[in-house]
């Protein structure tokens, strides 16, 4: 009877307790507001592979001169590096917020409540969604206004939004985790230089086949990074290319679902029970 | 003077002491440089085979001197986060309560950045000697080149000095990068001035980078252009940058 008494107000806690959409849903609420309030967070990350992409599609412009380019407008391929750039940096704002949640104590409060793990997995990336989905429409549309044009059509480019917001949330699950593994914003930062290297080690301002260097082509046909670019590429430069969308979304959904099982693992232990 | 140089010497110690003993500061600051030779030298040296690239000691030494000039600016950036990092945790104020004469802590961290350069740049010229790098420059050229690297530290260190002092707290940190990067950027890095087209071509032809780094290859090429025009737009910058350095350190003073 006592322990039917003691179990009675858990029993009725369970029972009134959030299911984990709902959970799911508040923790991403907050995400989403964070972010948004983070203004500069939004500005900064949008801004630099634009100025890039201003810079390097004039610059390299030459490079289309090259025998067998794919295309005579530099910038239509160039267009899929600044989605990518984008997505890295969203990878690092999600994890530095992730970080600073453990940094604080938050997530230690959050362990003495009835939150599913999952749910505060998925509901943290709410805020990196936002920017991911901000950051694909403002890209296309510099795109767009710079003159690149969709092999693939309006379909091909409503595509390539919403492949970028994959790519964007499989980089901000990889953000997650890190800041889970190491628990402090600093250690996710200094990972970006990192992620860069995954970015300028690829097929990022020439394709692959005209890659001179044997073990730069190598590098870069081993690096996923290329693939996630030239799904893209292939809907603005050569239109509906099925070999190099599935590479593109396998390797991005690959990685999240790796990340996010990963970051699973790991989250138990952030959240241990007492 | 001899406090001065007591205030340059201690500054530039701890500047140095603090890059190498921290190998969050140290590592990024050689490794991005080395990864822009690769990326460029490695993954775009198929530039070299447009129409009209002429450069005689190949892309890979095109590219280096873009990247050694890089790293130098760079040395100066880094040297201003540090700045900042001081005055966000309290030192820098310490600082210039002890110093007898501070305008020696503005050439204490511009000898820093000059210290820290020296490791990235030594990195950086070893890997591209591996990679393959032709100099045909003489003696006297490539002194030239390492002159013009000295120098381009110098303005680096003394802009990133000059913000991180008036902004004094670690936010100012993209507002000391953007600026360098871009006008970096600006310049002819990927082909000779004489095959970019359209906006690139007119701002690259405005850009007092674009003589540095003309001269830059010219003396790594061992056919020097514009040299005279490049150690003079240099010796403005520094000149600017000096003053504008005192005033951020004006600035500091007035904060308390």
């Amino acid at each position: 009877m006592a322990v039917d008494v003691a179990l009675g107000p858990i029993a009725a806690q369970r029972s009134t307790a959030p299911g984990v959409v709902e959970q799911t849903l508040a923790v991403a609420h907050r995400a989403v507001i964070r972010t948004l309030r983070q203004r500069a967070l939004l500005i900064f990350p949008m801004i630099f592979p634009l100025i890039l992409f201003a810079i390097n599609g004039s610059a390299l412009s030459a490079a289309t001169h090259i025998p067998r380019f794919p295309t005579s407008n530099y910038r239509d391929f160039l267009i899929a590096m600044p989605f990518i750039q984008g997505a890295m940096f969203v990878s690092i704002s999600a994890g530095v917020d992730l970080a600073r949640d453990i940094e604080s104590g938050f997530m230690n409060r959050l362990a003495l409540t009835p939150l599913r793990s999952e749910a505060m997995l998925v509901g943290q990336l709410g805020g990196a969604l936002v920017i991911g989905v901000i950051q694909a429409i403002v890209y296309l549309l510099v795109g767009v206004a710079t003159g690149v044009t969709f092999a693939s059509g309006v379909g091909g480019a409503i595509l390539v939004i919403g492949i970028s917001i994959l790519i964007a949330f499989a980089f901000a699950s990889l953000g997650e985790l890190l800041a889970l593994r190491f628990g402090t914003g600093e250690a996710v930062q200094s990972i970006f230089p990192l992620l860069f290297v995954t970015l300028f080690l690829s097929s990022s301002s020439l394709p692959r086949n005209l890659i001179k260097a044997d073990w730069f082509r190598e590098v870069a046909t081993y690096n996923p990074v290329s693939y996630l670019l030239e799904s893209l590429r292939s809907l603005v430069i050569t239109g509906w290319n099925a070999q190099a969308l599935e590479l593109g979304i396998g390797f991005a959904v690959a990685l999240l679902v790796i990340t996010v099982a990963l970051s699973q693992r790991v989250m138990k232990s952030r959240l241990a029970r007492l | 003077m001899r406090g001065f140089l007591n205030v340059v010497h201690g500054v530039a110690w701890r500047s140095i002491h603090n890059t190498l003993v921290n190998p969050a500061v140290l590592v990024p600051s050689l490794i991005f440089p080395l990864f822009f030779l690769i990326a460029f030298a490695g993954g775009l040296s198929r530039i070299s085979d447009v129409p009209d690239f002429h450069y005689a000691a190949g892309y890979t030494s095109f590219q280096f001197v873009f990247v050694f000039l890089q790293s130098a600016a760079f040395g100066g950036v880094f040297t201003g986060f540090a700045i900042a990092r001081d005055f966000d945790s309290g030192f820098a104020r310490r600082l210039m309560l002890s110093a007898p004469r501070r305008s020696g802590i503005i050439a204490g961290y511009a000898v820093g950045a000059l210290l820290r350069w020296a490791i990235t740049g030594t990195v950086v010229t070893i890997a591209a000697l591996i990679a393959g790098m032709n100099v045909y420059g003489s003696g006297i050229d490539l002194f030239g080149l390492l002159g013009l690297g000295v120098m381009m530290n110098l303005v680096a260190a003394l802009w990133a000095c000059a913000i991180a002092m008036f902004l004094r707290t670690e936010q100012a940190g993209a507002l000391i990068q953007m600026p360098v990067f871009v006008l970096l950027f600006l310049a002819p890095v990927y082909v000779p001035l004489s095959l970019l087209t359209g906006w690139i071509h007119d701002v690259a032809n405005l850009n007092p980078v674009t003589a540095v780094l003309e001269a830059g290859r010219g003396l790594l090429a061992g056919s020097p252009v514009k040299v005279g025009i490049a150690f003079a737009g240099l010796a403005g910058a520094v000149l600017l940058m000096a003053v504008f350095s005192r005033r951020g350190l004006a600035s500091a003073e007035r904060a308390g």
